[in-house]
């Protein structure tokens, strides 16, 4: 690794982090059948890893997902719910 | 199944994901929804603190703007240097400068750098993001704490109940100078946050917007309720929302007012009002905060 | 014919200042430093420099704008004394360690309490260990020609740290002199604009002021200290470029005034350099062979070219006007160390002297070379006033 002169260095570097072995307890699943596309979840993910393009498209970037649980709880249609980290298969 | 990378091409977040903020930080969130209101056309300097430790390890930033961290109470300064250089190199008219810090550095080390950014006019706009105590070193009283609020410097004991004085209004401070943009958002409502970062970087001159975003870590509060809280503190009256512009004031209303207890009783940091008979006074004293505040600034319709 | 106009120091400095095009000055106002800015402040506000003036509420946020400015990739100045240096420091120190060639004028005055706006070179000498370079003059000319130099030295990109030009408060920017300033169109050759290596772009993003982890912190410390051993020949470079630009010799790390086969040798920093000049030309008339060599490089401590100038000499007398409370002087303190363990070894005296304006005599000189002759001193003070009563002390 280089060190910089002033530690100067360039964007999105944190994306090596896979912030995702965070998690401890659960994960957000969703389910994909009352979704509205409002975006909200997409919106206040503090990690900016969830993502869609429209109706039943929204997924979570389990790399980066903490499991902090606001997407499940800002869902308008109760579309999003926290499930176990080792997820429905086992 | 579509290949994660190929799904998240359209991931343009100038904060990028792989910060090392707590899960359900409302700082992260907040400044994530700064950047997105704001482009890419601007320069970011940050103060010390959590948002800064948590987004620019060596050598992995988070951030995909210039961005700069200089020191904890210098970031208004350093932005105003950042700006009287764009100004003199012809860059002004392309380029916006956000200087941004905790509560800790605006209502606190960094208010005489603010105040004097403010008052030379300086075209840059400063963000507080307020969750209400020194979390990056531990959760200790700042100046923005509110009533009564547990920290590990104004703990609740024997003779005292909390954090004993009321929450520096850092927003009429600003006021007081006579800039053409205040503003008090919250992550809880994250498009009227949008809405006034947009509005802010559209007027020229200095601009100062409080943002409120709770800290599950040092507020004692579950990760996933952060945008409940941040709501509640709104609603009850706790929080207002509004906007100054040229002085004129527009508040955001509330339906109807809700108690603070409602507020108050799940965060760790206020256990300490509940339980006994004793504390019924506290809690009046906060509701009293709330109650002047929906006075003030018009927040229900009658 | 001389060359030159009958200036007060501080308009010297200021048309200097100018003439190396900064695009961004901000400063507060402190004694003795005022005169400067008041002066740059007027060479702004007539149009003949294109540049931000930033008055601040202070010095902290002085040294914060010339450092958010830097970090856009401009040239910047600052200028301080005192109370308003100890104020700047903790962004002194971070100026150094983003590698943002700033360039400062320090107007050397004592350190409060009491309070005293009157001249040593305290405040300057505590930032020793921030990682600037730092530059003592002896006149006002030569606080304009390093100045300049101060500028290219810096922004080298062998180099890129900040530079501290330090000249005697009122001594030198309050006193009238014939300075030698150079035209624009020679200053411009000599001070190519500023070419960064790293500055904030929204066309090419970078972070700056990254945080370091234990992993990484030592290198960046480790990498600051070799560049200071480095910027050594670079000053010395640079100097010998001014020299042939501009037809009037610059000393480069220190200036040797009949040192070569002195036995004694005074060591001082900055105007009091001018006064000890007199004396060793009044002690070789006599027969004495005494010397002065003038540091003007205090940081990086020029270590192996001081041995190499020194190690004739039997006695090295350092004169200084700080003093490190408990210790010794700070110029003592670093010379000793040149030469522990080497195979020259002499004697190694260290003053103290003109704190807070006390005047140095040419009697404290020759008494205090005298002393040195016979025995080794240790941050002796000079020029105490006998008659006063010193609670605590003597009373």
């Amino acid at each position: 690794m280089k060190i910089t002169l002033g530690t100067v260095t360039h964007p999105g570097g944190s994306r090596v982090n896979k912030t995702g072995s965070w998690r401890t307890a659960s994960k957000p699943r969703f389910n994909h059948q009352a979704c509205v596309a409002c975006d909200v979840c997409a919106l206040v993910c503090p990690e900016g890893c969830i993502f869609g393009t429209g109706q039943n498209t929204y997924y979570a970037n389990e790399d980066y997902c903490k499991g902090c649980g606001i997407c499940a709880e800002v869902c308008p249609v109760h579309d999003i719910e926290m499930i176990p980290e080792a997820g429905e298969d086992g | 199944m579509v290949k994660v990378e190929e799904r998240d091409k359209f991931n343009d977040h100038l904060l990028a994901s792989g910060h090392t903020a707590c899960p359900g930080c409302g700082q992260s969130l907040a400044a994530r929804l700064v950047l997105r209101a704001a482009g890419r056309n601007v320069m970011v300097v940050n103060s010390t603190g959590c948002l800064e430790v948590f987004s620019s390890k060596y050598p992995e930033s988070a951030w995909e703007v210039p961005w700069i961290h200089s020191l904890f109470e210098n970031t208004s300064a350093v932005a105003a240097g950042i700006e009287a250089a764009l100004k003199i190199t012809g860059q002004l008219d392309r380029v916006r400068v956000i200087a941004q810090g905790g509560d800790g550095s605006t209502a606190d080390i960094g208010l005489g750098a603010i105040s004097g950014m403010l008052e030379r006019g300086h075209d840059v706009l400063y963000i507080c993001y307020d969750n209400e105590a020194y979390m990056n070193t531990g959760i200790q009283r700042s100046g923005s704490t509110p009533y009564y609020a547990r920290t590990t410097t104004s703990p609740p004991g024997k003779v005292s109940r909390g954090n004993w004085r009321p929450k520096k209004d850092v927003p009429q401070i600003a006021l007081a100078h006579g800039i053409p943009y205040v503003a008090v958002a919250s992550v809880g409502y994250p498009m009227d946050l949008d809405r006034k970062v947009r509005k802010a970087l559209s007027i020229r001159g200095p601009k100062y917007v409080q943002i409120h975003v709770p800290c599950p870590l040092g507020w004692g509060t579950a990760p996933e309720r952060t945008i409940d809280f941040a709501r509640l503190a709104v609603l009850t009256g706790l929080y207002p929302l509004y906007e100054v512009e040229n002085g004129e004031l527009r508040a955001l209303k509330i339906p109807k007012k809700v108690p603070v207890e409602e507020y108050l009783k799940e965060q760790v940091r206020f256990r300490h009002l509940f339980g006994k008979e004793d504390r019924k006074k506290e809690i009046a004293e906060i509701q009293g905060i709330a109650d002047q505040n929906i006075e003030k600034f018009g927040l229900i319709v009658k | 014919m001389v060359k030159g106009r009958m200036l007060q120091g501080a308009r010297a400095m200021a048309e200097m200042c100018a003439l190396c095009r900064p695009k961004v000055i901000s400063a507060y106002p402190i004694t003795p430093q005022t005169l400067i800015v008041e002066e740059l402040s007027q060479i702004v506000a007539d149009g003949d420099l294109e540049a931000e003036f930033i008055n601040v509420e202070g010095e902290h946020s002085a040294a914060s704008v010339v450092l958010g400015a830097a970090a856009v990739g401009v040239r910047v100045f600052t200028c301080s004394s005192s109370q308003g240096l100890l104020l700047m420091s903790e962004v002194i120190f971070n100026i150094a360690g983003m590698r943002l060639p700033v360039v400062m004028i320090c107007v050397n005055r004592s350190v409060s309490a009491p309070l005293n706006i009157w001249n040593d070179q305290q405040d300057s000498i505590i930032m020793r260990d921030s990682g600037w370079i730092q530059l003592y003059a002896e006149n006002n000319q030569e606080t304009c020609d390093l100045l300049l130099q101060a500028h290219k030295i810096a922004e080298d990109h062998r180099v890129m740290l900040p530079a501290m030009v330090c000249c005697d408060g009122y001594v030198l920017p309050h006193a009238y002199e014939i300075v030698d300033l150079p035209s624009q169109a020679e200053v411009d050759a000599f001070l190519p604009s500023y070419d960064p290596i790293y500055k904030l772009d929204i066309d090419n993003p970078t972070t700056m002021g990254a945080f370091a982890d234990p992993e990484k912190y030592m290198e960046t410390r480790y990498m600051i200290q070799e560049t200071m051993k480095k910027s050594l020949s670079v000053i010395e470079e640079v100097a010998r470029d001014f020299g042939s630009s501009f037809g009037r010799s610059s000393y480069g790390l220190f200036e040797k005034y009949r040192v070569d086969d002195a036995s004694t040798v005074v060591v001082a920093l900055g105007s009091m350099a001018g006064t000890i000049k007199d004396v060793v030309d009044e002690l070789r008339d006599q027969g004495e062979k005494v010397g002065i060599l003038r540091l003007i490089c205090y940081r990086p401590f020029p270590k192996e070219a001081l041995y190499e100038a020194l190690s004739a000499a039997e006695n090295i007398v350092i004169m200084e006007k700080d003093i490190s409370l408990g210790g010794s002087g700070a110029v003592a303190t670093d010379m000793r160390a040149v030469f522990y363990g080497r195979e020259a070894c002499p004697r190694i005296s260290g003053f103290i002297l003109g704190l807070g304006g006390r005047d140095i005599t040419v009697d404290d000189i020759k008494t205090t070379i005298s002393k040195a002759q016979h025995q080794v001193a240790d941050a002796d003070f000079v020029g105490l006033k006998e008659d006063l009563e010193l609670e605590g002390i003597n009373g």
